[in-house]
């Protein structure tokens, strides 16, 4: 695979906490990642891992009880006079991430499209309203580009459909119009929060196609986030595995696939329902993940972790980088560790994949 | 395996929602099959196509419009004596989707778990009930001092283990699982199907596993039927299913699985299927078996076409 492009966005040591009542969350933990141009990424993790928070924060939405603690969001675009120009979003405000960035810049779509589409705007005005308010397009303009957008999401009649309501569209058909309405600006980056987890399979496959087809076409970049490992295998380049607030492991998703390093990664993979074989009992990762309201000592995972070492309890391990690309956060990397190797289990069934894939 | 008796029977139901004089929502149309003693049967489809509604028929929430339903020898679809209607609420339990939605939020544990026991009578004194909800709560991997505790202190795979532990209670000869799993994250829903496979050997109870995760069905389940539109489109073994699919939906089904090998699925395209575009109808369509217990919903015609078509997809 070539390098494509240079970086869209960077993230660098971001750490994130909410202040709830029952006392600070820590949600992110010094997460670092970036997206190249033209590139998918996947931010995989369980609920309550912080990859939504990532985003949100790289956007400026997140919820007004959350604070940055450090980190910079760095964001490279073309500005209005057609000049590079790199800047960092977290020190924007938030009147100006509006008009600047949001819907303009980076776009993005949300877990279920009922409740992110307005039930009283027709689908037309919906997919209108960003060019209008952003690039101030005139009327005509901006209906003929919505009726060519829904075109190519792939809604049939799009002429017809365009005075449509939303609750006259199917589950599918809506999450269309929500990818049409986040490409009605020509954004560089579209961030996918689980947009296919609210819907069926065969329409799953249906949207996850769509959004692969208009990434090659309009040459964008793409982060998924989605707990779900046969989506990321689907769609992405590069995969950053998040646990507890912290990016684990991350590489390109051959790497990451075929070759995993942390423990945690073993387990996610080996937890899937294998579709070949019929074994006894599904591998489970033991206990729950840790609450974050408590400060973690030493490395977050290794209570569940059958492979952890003395000092994960001590000391949290940094990144151990595998290849230029590949890295993972777990002291089975270092030097001085036990060599370990993954689960037999786990080792026979990527040899079965890797056939597979010959 | 021929004489085995079933323990559930289900022949031509129908259930439909009148919406208005002109218009009638046929949610369930004609479908029958049979669960067997300690078997899991999987019922899957889209999201509308009556998987929840024939759950909700069966378990008698719904009047069915026609049809039998026939659990261990009695006729439930119609009226039924108290003694029978006893009997069911206790051999028959269901485990909801939302394991939030479906628990008491101002009710303790062993008080949602104890209900059932409570109205059948199924305790000689406290010590007694106390006793049974322990014991059914270590079974389930809940530790008991969780009796004492509200739905709201648990996690999700949590609440689904207390709804498990209320349907166990009852010793039901059949659980009906709704979409029970959905709801939950992929590492905790793992845990909770091993719970239910081994549930399910020391008990020896029959699970009709409702969901639209075809690569969840195809783990728990010894038998699957694939519901679309309210149609029985296919029904086999987990194996004839999964080796041989015949049907168009069963196929579009199972091609819309994404695999976790990126090598594969990043060339790989879903198959595309539409029922209005497809001139397939599925009342003109009847149960055809295949071979053993493998059956699929087709003319004459549509039979020969895929079982042919079959031989050349190999």
């Amino acid at each position: 695979m070539q390098e494509k492009g240079d970086f869209i966005l960077k993230v660098e040591g971001l750490s994130v906490s909410f202040a709830t009542t029952a006392g600070k969350v820590h949600a992110l933990r010094n997460v670092d990642f970036a997206v190249r141009r033209g590139e998918t990424v996947a931010i995989v993790g369980e609920s309550g891992s912080g990859k939504s928070v990532t985003v949100k924060t790289a956007i400026g939405i997140l919820d007004t009880n959350g604070k940055v603690e450090a980190g910079k969001a760095l964001f490279t675009f073309k500005n209005d006079n057609g000049e590079e120009e790199t800047i960092d979003l977290l020190t924007l405000t938030k009147k100006q991430m509006r008009q600047t960035i949001n819907g303009k810049r980076i776009a993005m779509v949300f877990q279920d499209p009922m409740t992110s589409l307005n039930p009283t705007m027709t689908i037309g005005d919906q997919i209108m309203e960003g060019m209008i308010w952003h690039f101030n397009t005139p009327k005509k303009e901006a209906w003929k580009r919505a009726v060519e957008l829904l075109d190519m999401v792939g809604i049939t009649d799009p002429e017809k459909r365009m005075k449509n309501y939303p609750h006259q569209l199917s589950g599918g058909m809506r999450q269309r119009v929500v990818i049409a309405i986040a490409l009605s600006c020509n954004p560089d980056l579209l961030i996918c929060d689980e947009p296919t987890t609210a819907l069926d399979v065969t329409i799953q496959a249906k949207i996850l196609e769509l959004i692969k087809e208009v990434q090659q076409k309009l040459g964008i970049s793409v982060i998924y986030i989605t707990h779900d490992l046969g989506v990321v295998a689907k769609v992405a380049d590069f995969v950053n595995i998040m646990y507890a607030g912290k990016i684990v492991e991350k590489g390109r998703v051959d790497e990451v696939y075929y070759d995993p390093k942390h423990p945690y990664t073993w387990g996610l993979l080996s937890a899937l329902p294998d579709l070949e074989t019929h074994d006894e009992r599904l591998y489970t990762i033991p206990g729950s993940p840790p609450n974050l309201l408590h400060t973690i000592k030493g490395d977050a995972f290794a209570p569940r972790n059958e492979f952890a070492l003395k000092i994960d309890e001590i000391e949290e391990p940094p990144m151990f980088w595998v290849s230029d690309t590949h890295c993972a956060a777990t002291w089975l990397l270092d030097d001085n560790a036990p060599k370990v190797e993954m689960p037999k289990e786990l080792r026979a069934r990527i040899d079965r994949m890797l056939k597979e894939a010959k | 395996m021929e004489e085995r008796v079933p323990l559930l029977k289900v022949e031509n139901l129908k259930q439909y929602f009148p919406i208005s004089k002109k218009f009638t929502v046929k949610a369930v149309d004609d479908v029958s099959f049979e669960i067997y003693p300690g078997e899991t049967y999987g019922l899957v489809g889209e999201s509308g196509s009556g998987k929840t509604t024939i759950g909700r028929s069966i378990i008698r929430l719904y009047d069915p419009t026609a049809g039998k339903i026939i659990f261990d020898g009695i006729d439930i679809s119609g009226k039924m004596s108290a003694a029978d209607e006893k009997k069911l609420r206790t051999e028959m339990q269901m485990i909801f989707q939302d394991p939030m939605a479906c628990l008491n939020p101002r009710q303790k544990v062993a008080d949602i778990i104890g209900q059932g026991l409570d109205i059948h009578h199924l305790y000689t004194d406290k010590a007694d009930r106390d006793a049974k909800i322990a014991r059914i709560l270590a079974k389930v991997g809940l530790a008991p001092e969780h009796a004492e505790r509200y739905p709201h202190q648990f996690s999700g795979g949590q609440r689904q283990r207390v709804g498990i532990a209320r349907a166990l209670i009852m010793n039901p000869k059949l659980i009906i699982a709704d979409e029970c799993i959905s709801a939950l994250d992929v590492s905790i829903q793992a845990q909770v199907v091993n719970l239910m496979r081994d549930i399910q050997k020391e008990t020896g109870a029959a699970y009709l596993f409702i969901a639209h995760d075809l690569s969840m069905v195809k783990y728990i389940s010894d038998r699957i039927g694939v519901l679309h539109l309210g149609h029985l489109v296919e029904t086999g073994t987990t194996e004839e299913i999964f080796a041989n699919p015949v049907h168009p939906y069963t196929r579009s089904l199972i091609s819309a699985i994404p695999h976790p090998n990126p090598a594969v699925e990043r060339k790989r395209t879903s198959m595309h299927y539409d029922y209005f575009t497809s001139g397939i109808d599925y009342m003109a369509g009847e149960l055809r078996t295949i071979e053993g217990t493998h059956k699929v919903l087709a003319t004459e015609e549509e039979f020969e076409k895929w079982t042919k078509a079959e031989k050349n997809y190999r």
